[in-house]
């Protein structure tokens, strides 16, 4: 508790203000100036309301490694869609499914979502479960050729950026 | 031109929502089912702005943001149907 | 600009389709959460760029479109990931051929 008291206490958490704002703008499909000003007051209102909700702190750290992570997934998510289609569309038995576990190096809740999120939406992989501990994730891979090079490289591309922005804190 | 390419894709799309039907109909597991709802509802937002996009019209927005919603909504309360046999606790 | 538009409809429209084929074809549930996830989320981000795009040349700037796309970009994970998720707490069989099966009474549960 002592560490939200030291928090702002009229913009508690900035990044969900912005985001709202952005919303209530985009929503309403207009940049003029009354929707402007109505949705900074809501931005600012609604955080302060429902701050019960947000307990857990969410410090991001190396805003660069974010920008340059959210590109690399986004071109990942493109060839990934282009694989996929190629798997979909091959005949069945070609195809070598299979599940495989990767030991998480990530400790804080939003970082390892996010990972599980990236995975989901990248190359022939879903994340399928969490252990209750919260250090190992099933994948389901649509096809497996090489297990260590899968995981090496879910580790490399995307969970040693994400542990550099979100580190547990 | 963009005529033509409207109605290829509401073809297209019209084709992928009667594969899902298919795969809620058949089955065979429950999850395929929730799986194939998802899908269609989906499809449906594709299909909806399509027809926007055919009639030049901006107003199935509204519809299209509304069933994205509700669908995922209605997907999460179906898995966690089957995760806990029951939705609220 | 048209051949911009009808590109991303097409790309759209076709990877919503292959999504879809992969949905009635796949041989097991575990394979069949693939395309929709995938292939239908790009699909339908595309179409809703090409009208985002559309709207923006016809009528005023658009682009609450981009608000739809990624919603779909944030949930389609969450939701594969939960229906998985059930899926194998209901101990839905995957086919034989997949690579280290989950033990269904072990810690995945």
């Amino acid at each position: 508790m002592s560490a939200n008291m030291k928090k702002s206490r009229w913009l508690p958490h900035p990044f969900l203000s912005v985001a709202l704002w952005l919303i209530w703008l985009l929503l309403n499909n207009t940049f003029s100036a009354g929707h402007m000003v109505l949705g900074a007051v809501l931005a600012i209102v609604i955080p302060i309301l429902t701050a019960g909700f947000w307990q857990e702190r969410v410090c991001v750290r190396a805003p660069m490694t974010l920008l340059k992570y959210l590109l690399v997934v986004l071109w990942d998510i493109l060839v990934a869609n282009v694989v996929v289609a190629k798997l979909i569309l091959s005949p069945n038995r070609t195809l070598q499914p299979g599940f495989f576990v990767i030991d998480l190096d990530a400790r804080h809740p939003l970082a390892i979502s996010l990972l599980a999120n990236t995975i989901s939406l990248t190359p022939g992989t879903v994340s399928c479960d969490l252990s209750k501990d919260r250090k190992q994730l099933l994948v389901h891979a649509l096809h497996l050729e090489d297990e260590a090079g899968t995981i090496a490289d879910i580790k490399t591309r995307y969970e040693a950026p994400l542990n550099k922005v979100l580190p547990p804190c | 031109m963009l005529d033509t390419v409207l109605q290829i894709a509401l073809a297209a799309v019209a084709l992928a929502m009667l594969l899902s039907a298919w795969r809620l109909i058949a089955g065979p597991s429950k999850p395929d089912r929730i799986l194939a709802l998802d899908t269609l509802y989906i499809n449906t937002i594709a299909l909806l702005i399509l027809l926007g996009l055919w009639l030049d019209s901006a107003l199935y927005f509204e519809a299209a943001l509304l069933i994205a919603v509700m669908g995922f909504v209605g997907t999460v309360a179906l898995s966690k149907y089957l995760l806990r046999g029951d939705i609220m606790e | 600009m048209e051949w911009l538009l009808s590109a991303l409809i097409l790309i759209g429209a076709g990877f919503t389709l292959v999504g879809s084929i992969g949905l009635a074809k796949l041989p097991d549930f575990y394979t069949r959460l693939h395309g929709p996830t995938k292939a239908t989320t790009l699909g339908v981000g595309a179409i809703l760029i090409a009208s985002a795009v559309y709207f923006s040349l016809h009528q005023s700037l658009s682009l609450h479109e981009l608000l739809i796309t990624l919603f779909l970009f944030i949930t389609a994970p969450v939701s594969a990931h939960l229906m998985a998720k059930a899926a194998i707490h209901i101990r839905t069989r995957s086919i034989q051929r997949t690579q280290n099966k989950p033990e269904f009474d072990s810690e995945h549960r």
